[in-house]
């Protein structure tokens, strides 16, 4: 970024990118469904291990 | 404030940021990667292989399992869209898909499609065991890089061994309860294999226009419309002859000896009809009743089996 850009940077607030509504909507469902996704592995993980291992987990050897 | 809503490019302490490449892409745009309807096909076809399967999978790693069967099929959806933008741009029947239509890029396709790949082979391999995680990690692969980047612009007979990408879900399925491969499991292989030439040949009849556009090398194309048909009808027939196999191998009842014999002979039937109907508007309509038929049959042959399977652990 140029120094003459840096230099406008002091009189105008560094406020970023600001999204339009749309933009927003869209982020915010985009990142419902990664949490989604992401607690889904986190039950399919337990309910695996659960099942494959049963109540032996916490017995197994070292 | 300044408003960066419009199509600014630089905001202020930043690096140049070019709004419109702000992502707009929603949820059911991923969904859509997925190739859905294919997808409903793979679940149920594989859904088909468990249930026939004599494996002792617990039942909620089984549905785990037929989860990371259809996100892996999706996966590879993902990925042929990401490859194939180029050509479904030109294409009537692609272009609304989302990475031509411009809702999610392709770099996005990319990475959504190699991400799912990994986490459904990993996951059915310690959901399931891994010889089926190897039989999907090859079913992506072969799909996506022997099908989509190799034969499906090089050769007229792409969807005839690209076929077998989409024949592969129930044997995944039937590996997945038992581990193993089987007789049973590689006649649902064959079934889904030698229904596929007559399926896409049909459409390719409907479709070649917008195949001869984008240069992909359909057979209708290559070699005209009248060496499809006479390919649409030998493909048929042994379609038909393979259909009842489940039957004559023990693994399909009474049921569906009846529904396979006579499906068969409808669909060998209306592919005659599309072998002998070769001018005009009849022509056409001959090859829509077909495509439309194909989906129909294949649904019909594994469906029989299933309620076959049900119906006889519930009587005993």
């Amino acid at each position: 970024m140029s120094g003459a850009v840096m230099g406008e940077n002091d009189k105008i607030e560094l406020d970023g990118v600001k999204l339009t509504e749309a933009q927003q909507k869209r982020r915010r469902q985009r990142n419902v469904a990664i949490a989604a996704v992401l607690v889904s592995l986190v039950v399919i993980f337990y309910v695996v291990t659960i099942l494959k291992m049963g109540p032996g987990i916490l017995a197994r050897p070292l | 404030m300044t408003d960066w809503s419009s199509t600014s490019q630089e905001a202020p302490g930043f690096a140049p940021v070019a709004i419109a490449s702000i992502s707009m892409a929603g949820p059911h745009d991923y969904f859509e990667l997925m190739k859905p309807r294919v997808m409903s096909l793979v679940v149920f076809t594989a859904l088909v292989g468990m249930v026939l399967a004599p494996g002792g999978l617990h039942p909620v790693l089984a549905a785990i399992s037929l989860l990371c069967i259809a996100v892996g099929a999706g996966a590879s959806g993902a990925l042929n869209m990401w490859y194939d933008a180029d050509i479904d741009r030109l294409m009537s029947r692609t272009r609304g898909r989302p990475v031509p239509s411009g809702r999610v890029t392709a770099e996005e396709a990319l990475a959504f499609g190699a991400t799912m790949s990994v986490f459904s082979v990993l996951v059915l391999a310690v959901t399931a065991n891994f010889l089926a995680a190897g039989l999907l990690a090859f079913t992506i692969l072969f799909y996506v890089v022997v099908y989509t980047m190799w034969l499906k612009r090089s050769t007229p007979q792409n969807i005839v061994i690209g076929g077998a990408a989409g024949a592969f879900p129930p044997m995944v399925g039937w590996a997945a309860m038992t581990g193993s491969i089987s007789i049973e499991s590689i006649v649902l292989f064959l079934i889904i294999f030698m229904w596929t030439p007559p399926h896409f040949w049909a459409l390719a009849l409907l479709k070649s226009n917008d195949y001869a556009t984008a240069g992909v090398p359909m057979l209708p194309v290559v070699a005209g419309e009248t060496a499809t048909r006479h390919q649409i009808l030998i493909y048929a027939v042994l379609m038909a002859l393979v259909g009842v196999a489940p039957a004559v191998l023990g693994f399909g009842g009474l049921a569906y000896a009846l529904v396979s014999s006579a499906s068969g002979l409808v669909f060998v039937w209306l592919a005659a009809r599309v072998w002998r109907i070769r001018e005009g508007a009849p022509a056409r309509k001959a090859a829509g009743r077909l495509f439309a038929f194909s989906i129909l049959y294949l649904f019909l042959l594994y469906a029989v089996l299933l309620v076959e399977r049900i119906a006889g652990a519930i009587i005993g």
